[in-house]
């Protein structure tokens, strides 16, 4: 770990579901610090409580106890608007399923963060085109997900977590659901964002040729973090 | 932040095109039921009560007998002399028409018609507010002496003569002939449905004399001069009554008086229910409408609830979602409301001119279904999308 500032610091982390009986216990406490600028590989099993961390991590679920500290701030305390707010000017988000809204264009699927944020139609077209560009999906604005590939329709959604410029790209299982070619290109896109942009990215994989694109490798075992090691080899 | 959500908002509309026409169409189809149901109903309404006051409203008109209770078969007719004491005993009057009516055949040539003969006096035409369209009315001479002279309707003139002018020939009805001396402006249906123009009037004595060969009068029209005086006319015109008939103190009246208002309340009161009943067929459609939307908004919650997952979890706020919802249904909503309006205005016009009767806007209606239309869109638009959005971003994305 880095003896800088954190960026993201997790300590004591858990996450219970249900209760009673039933209750499930996800996380059981971790600690984990990330640095500004850092590519982070979350792995683990199923059920190892990676994409519960991962969406504790994105403010998208809360914690049952510990703390989660953003940029120094405490989010655990955070309401429902505020953590909202800081998703939408600090954080971007890839998914395995791309979730990008049917029957909607490429750009319009882009500038949404941007309406939400404010900005004029003026610069939210420039920018959205820009980060379109950025993807390499220059002439495809128009099109919609249903009329995009797999990988085309992942570079949307990479497009549209980076058009607001966040501190932090989170990505949960972003090649899950794409042949290994498109993988590959993906994982170039977001290590380059990482690279160029100084974008810090969390990605969650089970797949070790995607960790490899990391400068870290997180190991998850049951709702533990088992290793924490930095990536040698890939660039 | 209005601003931009609306630009959402009707994104959204537009992306779903398909969802966002059944939704209105749905609501169009409810409110222009309700709407023209309820808006031809009240156009039928206000023509009866039109042609009501077309018959005068400073009208009385007495009849022997109750219509419920015991005499009523046996009670005796109206006399002469009754006609009389009324027209000299009672102040405020304008006319006073006795009635005498006969079924018979009136022949002209060789065709043949079979009318209602009706004996009366001048008054007769000035109480049913007549208008003689040619020739002229009755001589005091030809009222007191009977003679054989009569007024026709448009109906009998049509089948009698045709176009041809009637006013001084001869028709033959039983076995006399008697001079058409005028025609009688057409009036039309009456309110009850009838023919008002199938008619032949008479002096009264010529009927009494050649047709029924009594005294008898079988109904009286009393015109009051000013329609405020018209309550106390009636009981002073009951009371003499009662004294000319021998009627006991404790004895119910063996003779009715209606008014106008009496008998224009009857028949608008027959259409108000009609107009209820269609009202209320129509607000099952606008109800049927509503499940409709209701269905269609239900279906689609699975991918509603997904999308509002995405935008929560690219910083959407939990009032900017609903937000948007809201102006989604209301204009969604709004649309098919006043498409609805519009449509239910012409086929009212439209309908209203086929059956001849008045088209009236009546802003009531038109606002309680458009509110009913919103209130439905609102609800069944606004309410899942509320539930959805209160959910973890990470709940409502993972939805199925």
């Amino acid at each position: 770990m880095t003896g800088e500032a954190a960026l993201i610091r997790l300590s004591a982390i858990s996450k219970t579901y249900g209760s009673g009986q039933a209750a499930f216990q996800a996380l059981k406490g971790i600690d984990l610090s990330v640095a500004a600028g850092e590519f982070v590989a979350i792995m683990g099993p199923s059920g190892s409580g990676k994409s519960t961390a991962m969406n504790i991590l994105g403010c998208l679920d809360t914690p049952t106890t510990g703390r989660y500290e953003f940029q120094g701030v405490a989010v655990e305390g955070m309401t429902r608007n505020q953590r909202a707010l800081l998703r939408r000017h600090y954080l971007g988000f890839v998914f395995q399923g791309f979730n990008l809204l049917a029957r909607t264009t490429a750009l319009e699927n882009v500038e949404l963060p941007l309406i939400y944020r404010g900005d004029p139609a003026g610069s939210r077209h420039q920018a959205a085109r820009a980060a379109l560009e950025q993807v390499g999906l220059q002439g495809w604005e128009h099109h919609s997900p249903n009329e995009l590939s797999g990988g085309q329709q992942q570079r949307v959604a990479i497009a549209r977590a980076i058009v607001t410029r966040p501190a932090v790209l989170l990505a949960d299982e972003p090649t899950g659901n794409l042949d290994s070619r498109n993988s590959r290109e993906i994982m170039d896109l977001i290590a380059a964002l990482n690279r160029d942009l100084g974008i810090t990215v969390l990605m969650v994989t089970h797949e070790p040729d995607m960790a490899a694109y990391a400068s870290r490798v997180v190991h998850f075992v049951d709702g533990l973090v088992e290793s924490d090691r930095r990536n040698g080899g890939h660039a | 932040m209005l601003w931009n959500t609306l630009l959402l908002a009707l994104r959204a509309i537009r992306r779903n095109l398909m969802r966002s026409f059944l939704t209105v169409l749905g609501i169009v189809i409810g409110v222009a039921a309700v709407i023209t149901m309820v808006t031809l109903g009240n156009g039928a309404t206000q023509s009866v009560s039109d042609q009501i006051a077309g018959m005068g409203s400073n009208l009385l008109m007495l009849r022997p007998g109750q219509r419920f209770g015991p005499g009523s078969e046996g009670a005796p007719n109206f006399k002469d002399s009754d006609i009389e004491a009324i027209r000299s005993q009672i102040g405020s009057i304008e006319a006073v028409a006795p009635v005498v009516n006969k079924t018979a055949t009136a022949v002209y040539q060789a065709k043949n018609w079979s009318t209602v003969v009706t004996g009366s006096s001048n008054d007769y035409f000035l109480a049913g507010n007549w208008v003689i369209a040619s020739g002229r009315s009755f001589s005091e001479a030809e009222e007191r002496a009977g003679k054989a002279v009569c007024v026709i309707g448009e109906t009998v003139r049509d089948k009698l003569f045709g176009r041809q002018n009637p006013v001084g020939s001869e028709i033959r009805i039983k076995q006399f002939a008697c001079e058409v001396i005028g025609l009688l402006k057409s009036r039309g249906q009456s309110a009850m449905g009838s023919d008002q123009d199938d008619a032949v009037v008479m002096p009264l004595r010529t009927v009494q004399r050649r047709l029924t060969g009594n005294q008898d009068v079988n109904m009286i029209m009393i015109s009051v001069r000013n329609s405020a005086a018209i309550d106390g006319v009636k009981d002073q015109v009951t009371r003499l009554l009662r004294e000319r008939r021998n009627i006991a103190e404790n004895e119910e009246d063996d003779f009715r008086v209606m008014d106008p208002r009496q008998i224009s309340e009857t028949l608008t009161g027959t259409t108000r229910i009609l107009t209820m009943l269609l009202g209320a067929v129509a607000a099952v459609s606008l109800l049927v409408g509503g499940i409709g939307i209701m269905n269609i908004m239900l279906v689609s919650v699975t991918e509603r609830t997904r999308e509002i997952g995405i935008r929560l979890a690219i910083g959407a706020l939990e009032r900017e979602v609903l937000l948007q919802f809201l102006i989604e249904a209301v204009v969604l909503s709004s649309l098919g409301g006043l498409i609805g309006i519009a449509l239910a205005t012409g086929a009212s016009i439209g309908l209203a001119g086929m059956m001849d009767i008045p088209y009236l806007f009546d802003p009531g209606i038109n606002l309680l279904s458009f509110l009913f239309s919103a209130a439905i869109g609102v609800l069944f638009g606004f309410f899942p999308a509320r539930r959805a959005a209160r959910l973890d971003p990470i709940e409502a994305l993972r939805h199925e």
